[in-house]
């Protein structure tokens, strides 16, 4: 440790001497004139030095020279003679700001607007040698775009930054950031670290090239990317040279930080990063304390902005109605995110990105603080942790000898109210802030005018603000009102010479805050001196110490899991749970039994019987009610975020629902009170091949990874006819291959072939996402479920996965099934079909509600899906309405809700009937599962009640007083004159098969 | 086994009437020539009452007995027992694009929305086509009126009513004219996502459109008090039964304040408005019954407004508009998916009303809104022999099976397109 210490010094001794031999920097530059050296060397004395989070020195001495600091200690710390000092009695220095995540000084990026468009552009725009995608900007590094920007760099001065890593905030790899000082000399100067890191995201900015267009489609170009550059780093012979990937494994090595937009984002960078070996530091969005035990799971150093949101007017209950309790839970709790990271052991710094106003940024981290933030912490995280996360603590981030002289002169201690900055020194520059209050000249002063040599006193009592002051002079028992005028060091006093006199004595004079002296003249208009000596400085802004921040203690910390009025304060758990007396709807050859008991332990289905007894068990009375297994949706799109459809390319075999799991959808929780259980959660169908499926089991409350079905069969979502042909998007020819359902054959043909070739090549080959996904379906170890409306498309699939030695596992939608069901049993396929829907596009004018009969009867496997969050709802019904179209049995049609769906998916070993040994994933029924009048009392995954009708009434209760309790909290904030905005719609993502970011392709 | 009978029932209906026809041949119904007379029937009246083991009777197009001691003839009519089964008065859509809308994503089979703003003179029976394939996958299910209604923004157009089984638009007419439709734009402020920019001059948009339709009713109104003009306008023209109260103005709104807007205009222009739509009228449904406006309820089967709101809330509404003594029914939009109204209805009796009141809710009620409630909408004599024989409960799917329909006496043919491709495919596969 001693040896590390010396070391340390000499470097430190070295670097000084350097930087001494430079003097004035950049002696390339010619001089126009006399050239001017001159030594930058300034003590700061008598001042409280906040040296870094943990240590302060008292009256301390501060020593820079030529931008660093040379020596900094008590007040027996040497001072060199060519310093200027500067006397800092009562104030305090701190090391300025960090900011890791910021855009100054590199040229505004204009988001690329997301067309829905039947004419996409395929390849990247960008000229020269670089990547195929116009997302991946790894070639722009930061340090080649900077330029000064003077009113931005005051800006972040006087939040107190004495540095930034600046980067173009573009594009889903954005290269590198630069370390930069925003301060106002050349660009060659203000550069202390060309390559500080490397920047992400998952969002495409200027990026006009239609792929990526979804959230997962950006995170398939991220992996693909990923293992593209380290394909090139074995030199490629066919790819050229390519600069975006060179770029992106130089970059490799520096810090790693990548942009997430909210709490599930962080959780989808953390994990494309830690698939490929990387830790991203992760720049937070401010929703991340709903999830901390997941934040904490990443491991990930954050960044974390403080732009709270504000409150909304919601004074009109109209506008109140369109405002859920979870935007208006996220006001009142924001602010708790900074204490809750801290609680957590996380590593996190700030950044003023976000804000509107960075002059908010340090009230705001005072609010965290208010909520529950440590001082200490609070200050680590604007210097010494952002300094550590980048690797630059050798030269940023504390008030060391040998560190950069950024720092900050104060009033006070940073986090009190009153506290403002006086100065920020920036590279060793003084940056004023709000000097102005340096020169507060408000108190009381004892004035003496000698008149002729008779001196008079006088007590001046000057008030007013800092920048215009006013003043009272009070002579014996008269109060006179004077004007007082102060510019700089000089002072012009009048006052009239008694109470209510109109003649004035004027006074001018010069001096300091301590005092002033000069010359003047009595209403005689003769000659008189003065002076004036500072007794008692005023109450005044800069001098108030002592008021720490108030904590908030009425912070209603309830989280609620998922973030939503529905969610649960205390997550459900398992049970033994013992149904009594009840119908059950085995969908095993017993059938229908009346009257039996079931038992449910460790959330599988322990024992159906008669009479059963469980000590302990939770006894649920069933009698005049109906047991089914818990209905399975073959087609849905619930809980995805960022699009349902990549849609862009032809082939996107590569995308995977499963990395955009939305959790919080409140449609999990909607079909639970439909008895859903489970949901195959597909891409969109308006590309040939969409994607990779994800099963889930609807247990509301769980994170994404919680949510899948877990060890099941995985799926890909291909799509047939109109919508993949662009049918119905534009009277315009398009310009994707395919446009009819010709060229929708070749385009398969074309795919497995190529995925055929591939899978022959072994080692050493471009890994290729999209093709790994489809030699899988040639190996059968995925299956295809495809969207399909007329026979034709049905038979030409099964003919083409036939040729290539497969079968097509399901058609989804399948229409037309009715007319080619002997093809389909005899290709072993199975169909999930709606119950009633037709007409609203021509592929589906021969639909009937006959199908799932006609289908069933020749022996296909047939479910009701819903592609619908609506129809999910009352997915029961619909299965019920195949004894009205075509005479189905009950039993039969309770199947095509649930064993169906369930053999089709291939989890019959786990779910689908009630027998004993399978998930508990069950529905209590009010009444017949078929009937109109049934609600769905209790549903329960993994033998967990998710949806209880009696607890889903306490729910409603709790949103309605939450909500009442939280608007009348934002009505006395906007009573109070706080911030506020306007209301703003909760908006939700509710996506179709048919459409893509809301907008309906046809339905 | 009750529905193994009705199976059993429906089979043979099939039999007996599907003679592999195309859909062309199903023929509109020649008049009524003798009376018919439907007894040991389970009537529901659609007014709340039921006539157990009833006999209903009609004659020349027009109910002529209803009750449990109506004398059967011996000679010279047509009996149908119908032990076990269940009468009711036929069902009507209250709103959607039937026969307006054939194929929706392909333009060419489009003709329910007319551009401009203000084009009242517009009319929706001009269009409507006899001949849609949609129209006897509806009738087989119990629909027999249909209230035609045009879209389109602002003042849209004026609807009518059909009847189901027609050879042309003259005789599908069933009131003609009947209504003025006004589609109020939505007033919900702008989502986060927007931005500030985008929200303030949408809403100010929007209120600039609203304060259009209104002057333009203020113009009309000043217009038709003068019956001499020298330039005649359509459009003015086309609202006159506004005034005179012959026709309701129907105002397409959802929100809280957009039906303010519409209670509003009704008291200002003195005419009579209908809310269609009305998500949120639960939020002011005394308001409504104060001001007597009815509510011409938009499907119950649909998601909450917003995540906060009772999962059920659209179930319940109805039940909540009933509460507060709303005149109401139950509409659904498109054209294909109003064979499910009976279900939207069944729906509303889980939650809160009695089967007879959701029968009502497209029935009774449809047929008061519509202002033609002195013609049908119950099984009452002198009323239009608008009749269904249902295998069972209509509100609920597994018995929901139409074994018979009269539109004014004339028994319709039940065959619909999808039956007939039904029965094709089940040759085909030999399947019974």
């Amino acid at each position: 440790m001693a040896r590390l210490k010396l070391l340390i010094k000499i470097t430190v001794l070295i670097l000084m001497c350097q930087m001494s031999l430079a003097g004035i920097a950049q002696e390339t530059f010619p001089v126009n004139g006399i050239s001017n050296p001159k030594i930058a060397c300034y003590a700061f004395t008598n001042a409280t030095i906040v040296q870094d989070p943990a240590r302060t020195i008292a009256n301390g001495t501060l020593v820079i020279r030529n931008g660093r600091i040379i020596s900094v200690g008590d007040k027996q710390t040497p001072i060199p003679k060519e310093a200027e000092v500067i006397d800092c009695s009562g104030k305090y220095i701190y090391a300025s700001f960090l900011d890791l995540f910021s855009g100054y000084g590199t040229p505004a990026v204009k988001k690329a607007p997301q067309v829905f468009t039947n004419t996409p552009q395929f390849i990247s725009n960008t000229k020269g040698a670089y990547g195929w995608n116009q997302a991946i900007k790894s070639e722009v590094n930061a340090c080649d775009l900077f330029t000064i920007n003077g009113a931005d760099a005051k800006k972040i001065r006087d939040a107190g930054f004495g540095s930034v890593v600046i980067h173009q905030m573009d594009g889903i790899a954005r290269g590198t950031g630069a370390l930069v000082t925003p301060g106002s000399k050349r660009e060659n100067e203000l550069m202390i670290k060309e390559k500080a890191a490397a920047f992400y995201s998952f969002d495409k900015g200027s990026s006009t090239q239609t792929y990526p267009f979804s959230l997962m489609g950006s995170i398939a170009l991220l992996r693909q990317t990923f293992l593209d550059a380290r394909w090139y780093k074995t030199n490629p012979a066919g790819e050229g040279v390519n600069l975006s990937l060179k770029a992106w494994n130089a970059q490799q090595t520096l810090p790693q930080i990548f942009s997430a937009e909210n709490k599930w984002d962080v959780l989808r960078a953390d994990k494309t990063g830690d698939e490929f070996g990387v830790q991203y530091i992760i720049k937070a969005d401010g929703n991340e304390y709903q999830r901390m035990a997941e934040m904490k799971a990443t491991n990930a150093s954050f960044i974390l902005p403080v732009d709270f949101p504000l409150a909304m007017d919601l004074e009109d209950p109209a506008d109140a109605r369109y405002v859920s309790l979870a935007d208006m839970k996220h006001w009142e709790m924001a602010p708790t995110q900074p204490a809750a990271f801290e609680k957590a052991g996380i590593t996190f710094c700030f950044t003023p990105f976000g804000l509107k106003d960075v002059k908010d940024f340090i009230p705001n981290i005072r609010k965290a603080i208010q909520y529950g933030l440590s001082e200490q912490k609070a200050l680590e995280a604007l210097t010494t942790t952002p300094a550590r996360i980048i690797g630059t603590n050798d030269l940023l981030g504390s008030l060391e000898t040998g560190k950069i002289a950024n720092l900050l002169i104060t009033s006070g201690p940073l986090f009190e109210e009153q506290t403002i900055i006086y100065q920020n020194w920036i590279q060793g520059d003084k940056y004023a802030i709000n000097e102005d209050a340096l020169f507060d000249v408000r108190g009381s002063y004892n004035m003496v005018v000698n008149n002729a040599g008779n001196g008079i006193n006088y007590t001046l009592q000057i008030g007013g603000s800092v920048k215009i002051p006013a003043v009272t002079v009070i002579h014996g028992n008269d109060t006179l009102p004077g004007k007082i005028n102060v510019e700089g060091q000089t002072v012009s006093l009048t006052f009239p010479c008694k109470k209510g006199a109109k003649q004035q004595i004027l006074l001018s004079g010069t001096g300091s805050i301590a005092g002033w002296n000069g010359v003047g003249r009595d209403t005689a208009g003769t000659s008189l001196y003065w002076t004036a000596k500072l007794i008692q400085p005023a109450q005044s802004l800069n001098t108030k110490q002592g008021d720490a921040l108030r904590k908030i203690s009425n912070v209603n910390a309830a989280i609620y899991y998922p973030f939503n009025g529905y969610g649960w304060e205390n997550k459900p758990e398992q049970q033994t749970l013992l149904i009594k007396n009840t119908t059950v709807w085995t969908n095993e050859k017993e059938g229908r039994l009346q009257n039996r008991d079931v038992l449910i332990k460790n959330g599988k289905i322990a024992q159906v019987g008669k009479d059963l007894t469980a000590p302990g068990a939770r006894i649920i009375d069933g009698t005049n009610k109906h047991l089914t297994a818990g209905i399975i949706d073959e087609h849905s799109h619930i809980a995805i975020s960022g699009g349902v459809n990549e849609g862009s390319n032809t082939v996107t075999a590569e995308v995977r629902i499963e990395d955009v799991l939305n959790p919080d959808d409140i449609n999990i929780y909607r079909q639970l009170s439909g008895g859903v259980t489970a949901s195959h959660i597909l891409p969109g169908s308006s590309n040939l091949i969409g994607g990779q499926s994800q099963l889930i089991k609807l247990r509301w409350g769980a994170g994404p990874e919680q949510l899948k079905f877990g060890n099941n069969d995985p799926f890909i979502k291909f799509a047939l006819g109109e919508n993949v042909k662009h049918s119905n998007r534009s009277e315009r020819p398009g310009t994707r291959f395919p446009q009819t359902r010709m060229g929708v054959e070749q385009a398969l043909i074309d795919v497995f072939t190529r995925a055929g070739e591939y899978a022959k090549k072994g080692n050493g080959v471009r890994k290729d996402l999209t093709l790994d996904a489809l030699v899988e379906v040639l190996y059968k170890k995925r299956f295809i479920t495809s969207h399909s409306y007329v026979q034709s498309e049905i038979t030409m699939l099964m003919e083409v996965a036939e040729r290539f030695g497969f079968r097509v596992n399901t058609f989804t939608h399948g229409m037309e099934g009715y007319k080619v069901a002997g093809q389909l049993k005899q290709h072993g396929a199975g169909v999930g079909t709606f119950s009633d829907r037709w007409a609203f596009k021509m592929e589906v004018v021969d639909g009937i509600p006959y199908n799932a009969n006609i289908l069933s009867k020749v022996g296909v496997i047939t479910a009701i899906n819903s592609d619908d969050a609506e129809m999910a709802r009352r997915l029961n019904q619909e299965g019920a309405k195949m004894m009205k179209y075509g005479g189905m049995s009950e039993e039969e049609a309770v199947k095509l809700v649930t064993l169906n769906p369930a053999q089709l998916l291939h989890i019959t070993n786990r779910v689908g009937s009630i027998k004993e040994g399978k998930d508990a994933d069950l529905v209590l029924w009010s009444d017949h599962p078929l009937s109109i009048y049934a609600k769905a009392e209790k549903t329960m995954v993994d033998g967990i009640i998710y949806f209880d009708i009696e607890c889903d009434r306490l729910l409603r209760k709790r949103i309605s007083e939450e909500r009442n309790r939280l608007i009348q909290k934002m009505i006395a904030e906007k009573k109070k004159g706080g911030p506020l905005q306007k209301a703003k719609a909760t908006e939700e993502e509710v996506w179709s098969c048919e459409g893509l970011y809301g907008e309906e392709e046809q339905l | 086994m009750r529905y193994k009978k009705v199976i059993l029932i429906i089979s043979l209906t099939v039999l007996l009437r599907v003679k592999s026809n195309a859909q062309e041949t199903v023929y509109p119904a020649p008049p009524q020539s003798s009376p018919v007379y439907l007894t040991n029937a389970t009537i529901h009246v659609g007014n709340g009452q039921v006539v157990n083991n009833g006999t209903i009777a009609f004659a020349d197009g027009k109910i002529i007995a209803v009750g449990n001691e109506i004398t059967v003839p011996v000679t010279g009519t047509k009996i149908i027992n119908c032990s076990g089964q269940h009468v009711y008065p036929g069902l009507i859509a209250a709103s959607g694009n039937l026969g307006l809308a054939e194929v929706s994503s392909i333009k060419s089979t489009n003709d329910y929305a007319e551009i401009g703003q203000l084009s009242p003179a517009v009319r929706s029976l001009v269009a409507y086509n006899v001949d849609s394939k949609v129209i006897n996958t509806l009738r087989s299910n119990g629909i027999l009126l249909a209230h035609i209604v045009p879209q389109g923004r602002l003042i849209a157009g004026t609807s009518s009513v059909v009847q189901l089984d027609a050879w042309n638009n003259k005789d599908a007419v069933y009131k003609k004219d009947n209504a003025i439709h006004f589609y109020i734009p939505g007033l919900r402020m702008e989502a986060a996502e927007d931005g500030d920019e985008a929200g303030g001059g949408n809403m100010q948009r929007v209120m600039g459109a609203i304060r259009q339709a209104r002057s333009f009713l203020a113009e009309a109104r000043a217009y038709l008090k003068e019956s001499n003009h020298a330039a005649i306008n359509l459009n003015y023209e086309a609202v006159k039964g506004l005034f005179n109260h012959q026709q309701k103005l129907i105002v397409h709104c959802n929100g809280v304040k957009e039906m303010l807007m519409a209670i509003d205009l009704g008291k200002e222009q003195e005419i009579d408005i209908v809310i269609a739509g009305g998500t949120d009228s639960w939020m002011i449904a005394d308001l409504i019954k104060q001001h007597n406006i009815p509510v011409i309820l938009n499907a119950p089967h649909r998601l909450p407004v917003m995540q906060d709101d009772d999962i059920d809330q659209p179930y319940k509404t109805a039940w909540q508009l009933h509460r507060a003594g709303v005149l109401f029914c139950i509409g659904q939009e498109g054209s294909y998916q109003l064979r499910n109204i009976m279900f939207n209805a069944g729906t509303t009796a889980a939650y809160g009303l009695t089967k007879e009141e959701a029968l009502a809710a497209i029935t009774l009620n449809t047929a008061k809104i519509l202002g033609i409630d002195s013609v049908t909408g119950t099984l009452e004599a002198g009323k239009d022999a608008n009749v269904l024989v249902c295998a069972g409960d209509i509100l609920d799917m597994r018995t929901s099976i139409i074994l018979r329909a009269y539109i004014q006496g004339r028994e319709i043919d039940l065959d619909d397109k999808h039956k007939q491709l039904n029965e094709r495919y089940k040759r085909y596969y030999n399947l019974k």
